[in-house]
């Protein structure tokens, strides 16, 4: 009999004499409720195994590691069937751009698939939130207030956000609390929040969008220039820098195992060297001459004889895109909300039994779907300088393929805010990329298809090898 | 132990609990008690209601009537957190573990440790769970991966652990030994005999008689939603305690010839 883990245990309760009788014993116990087989070191040889080696002291997820790898070799196999123009300031700004809306609303649905349900509604949420915001800017507020308010956009803005956090109440609420399978309440939602937009304006295309309001979108103007993006990526990376510092020395004072130094040390090289390069690139995107000399002329800028090279800077979507990971990440990671939603993915009546509000959580995870849909929406408009009735149809499909490539898994459970948005620009490189390389439109979406369903089928032999 | 029958309130009483389901009584008037440092066994056929009535103690099914007294005085149980503020604690047959969730996860699951403004503190439940675990099973050593990956055995462990760790009065095990081997059997039952010397009162749920008898102070035997008695161990036999189960009479209505049907 082998009470003598077990006994020892009891020792939380006081008995520390008990423990010390015990303890020497335990070398001989077999432990039979611990069968941890010593594990034979599970390194290759040659270089591979150098490989697998980094890998596994980087700590780095493999899974996540082959997505990078995907999108590196989807990246240098356009740019050589394209000769050239892929990989270019021009165009892999344009690509962040493209990818910040889709990026959005994707950290948000990777919380509802991982509580197994899923949000159909977000394309036609968009157009309706969208069209909401239209005509509060174009024709509601400007009826009172005048045109072109400097405030128009703030008001706008969050009316959205909060028309959002309303309709993903409400159909969160009739999802937790009346038991609809969350598919149906949100193809109802699909049809409803569409036919609502149209019927709000009409049918009508609503233009054009307050000056401010605009530079959500992106354009010409609403980027945040050279210096500011230098000074962003300079913070990222002493905050990468530190949280490693901190992460690290939290470990240590309780004793824990940590990355060898030498991993850590790569780490606070390697993420501060990706955001600098990463800059450093999007920066070389330059105004166009005319515009530069606009932007000269406003800022009192002397122009030098070999004409003027004024970046862009980063998109003010992409900054939002950023942003919106971040704070998603961390609800999902650092927080109860966040723990209690992978709980529920993994097992919901476990959670139930520990307490946890499972009913209100989902209706809060299709809350906070609601709220990023509206700054999506919000962006969107921003970007096209209009709401047409056809705002955001079929961008649900991105949405959940944007989460699904990202490792989300439509069991429950698992998915990562950082996959998500992986998942977001590996769909936008691609199709970006098919549109330079001229493939027709109809072809574009059997490609991403099948990619859809390869990724997926590769992802769950993945997970099967790991299990087993 | 506490002898029942003693001047002294019970840890737990529970007072004419029914539990229905659409018109079929799951549970029908029945009355148990646990005193401080006792085991009742809980027993009956599959469908006899055991396991309804432990979840209306352990907060996860609602009442229809009854009460509930946590030493001598009456307590409102409607979810599983009021369960845990007595000091309730529950392991659940299936284990009730999030698959997808660490170790120290699990062990904090609701409870979570937080710092100041609210932010998860992993590395002070990865601690905790280190040092319960160091006790308890000194060979557990994967803290950082789901538990999914984990054996039957260390998975249990990891219940247990939850169960005992935020200082439990009263400890409610539906099956504990269902899914384990021998030898993990035999550590549980070490368990039980650990627990109930700190004064630990456990209701112990089982199908097994054999595990009953070695384990259990006093038997109480349910049937078809209601209680057939309450009996000390040593006044019974196994067979009396089978036709309790299985014809519903208490050993003293009992009639040889049924006695020897048993066996038919």
């Amino acid at each position: 009999m082998d009470a003598i883990a077990w006994s020892g245990m009891v020792c939380t309760f006081g008995n520390r004499e008990q423990m010390a009788v015990t303890e020497d014993k335990t070398t001989t116990s077999e432990g039979a409720l611990a069968p941890q087989h010593a594990q034979a070191s599970p390194y290759p040889g040659g270089v591979r195994g150098l490989i697998s080696r980094a890998v596994t002291s980087l700590e780095i997820d493999t899974r996540m590691f082959g997505m990078i790898i995907g999108l590196v070799v989807i990246w240098v196999g356009f740019h050589i069937w394209t000769g050239g123009t892929f990989l270019t300031p021009r165009n892999l700004w344009f690509l962040t751009v493209q990818t910040a809306i889709v990026a959005i609303m994707a950290t948000g649905m990777v919380l509802i698939i991982v509580t197994r349900n899923i949000d159909l509604s977000v394309g036609s949420m968009l157009g309706f939130i969208g069209m909401f915001m239209a005509l509060m800017q174009a024709e509601w507020l400007p009826s009172i207030f005048g045109f072109d308010q400097w405030y128009t956009w703030i008001i706008v803005l969050i009316a959205g956000l909060i028309l959002g956090a309303i309709i993903g109440l409400i159909q969160g609420a009739v999802v937790a609390y009346a038991g609809v399978p969350s598919f149906i309440v949100t193809l109802g939602g699909l049809l409803v929040w569409r036919g609502l937009s149209w019927v709000m304006a009409h049918g009508r295309t609503i233009a054009p969008m307050d000056v401010t309001f605009q530079l959500l979108g992106g354009g010409a103007r609403g980027t945040v220039g050279g210096p500011i993006s230098w000074s962003i990526a300079i913070v990222a990376s002493l905050a990468i820098v530190l949280l490693l510092i901190s992460r690290r020395r939290n470990r240590l004072k309780f004793g824990f195992r940590v990355r060898p130094f030498w991993a850590d040390l790569a780490l606070m090289v390697l993420g501060p060297a990706l955001v600098i390069v990463a800059v450093w690139f999007l920066n070389q995107y330059y105004m166009p001459e005319a515009v530069a000399q606009q932007f000269a002329q406003e800022n009192g800028l002397e122009v030098p004889p070999g004409g003027l090279e004024i970046p862009f800077g980063l998109a003010n979507p992409v900054l939002i895109a950023l942003g919106t990971a971040i704070v998603m990440t961390f609800i999902a990671t650092r927080r109860r909300f966040g723990r209690y939603v992978y709980s529920i993915g993994g097992n919901p009546e476990a959670a139930q039994l520990s307490g946890i509000r499972t009913k209100r959580l989902i209706m809060l995870t299709f809350m906070v779907m609601g709220i990023l849909v509206g700054l999506a929406a919000a962006v969107q408009i921003a970007r096209l300088n209009s709401a047409t009735a056809g705002l955001g149809t079929l961008q649900e499909l991105s949405v959940i393929a944007a989460a699904v490539i990202g490792g989300t898994s439509l069991t429950g459970g698992v998915g990562t805010v950082f996959g998500a948005v992986l998942g977001a620009l590996f769909m936008q490189s691609l199709q970006s990329g098919m549109v330079l390389v001229g493939i027709e439109t109809a072809m574009q979406d059997v490609v991403i298809g099948v990619v859809l369903v390869a990724a997926v089928v590769a992802d769950v032999a993945y997970r099967r090898r790991q299990a087993a | 132990m506490t002898a029942p029958g003693d001047a002294v309130a019970p840890l737990v009483e529970m007072r004419d609990m029914s539990v229905s389901f659409g018109g079929v009584h799951a549970v029908k008037d029945v009355t148990i008690d646990l005193f401080p440092g006792e085991v009742l066994g809980l027993v009956g056929g599959n469908g006899a209601g055991k396991s309804t009535l432990i979840k209306t103690l352990s907060g996860a099914q609602a009442a229809d009537s009854g009460q509930i007294f946590v030493e001598g005085e009456p307590v409102e149980i409607h979810t599983p957190i009021d369960a845990k503020k007595w000091g309730i604690e529950t392991i659940y047959q299936t284990l009730a573990l999030a698959d997808n969730i660490d170790a120290p996860g699990n062990m904090f699951l609701g409870r979570e440790l937080t710092s100041g403004i609210g932010n998860l503190d992993d590395s002070a439940m990865e601690d905790a769970t280190r040092k319960i675990m160091g006790r308890l099973n000194p060979k557990f050593e994967n803290f950082k991966v789901p538990v999914s990956s984990l054996s039957g055995g260390q998975r249990q462990s990891v219940a247990i652990a939850r169960a005992v760790h935020f200082n439990a009065r009263i400890l409610i095990m539906d099956e504990p030994t269902a899914a384990l081997g021998p030898a993990e059997t035999d550590q549980v039952r070490g368990l039980i005999r650990q627990l109930k010397e700190e004064g630990i009162g456990i209701i112990l749920i089982s199908h097994d008689i054999h595990d009953v008898f070695d384990l259990a102070d006093r038997i109480s035997v349910m049937l078809q939603g209601r209680l057939v008695g309450t009996v000390p161990k040593h006044d019974v036999t196994m067979d009396e305690v089978l036709a309790m189960i299985i014809i519903g009479k208490m050993p003293e209505e009992l009639t040889q010839t049924e006695l020897a049907d048993l066996h038919g």
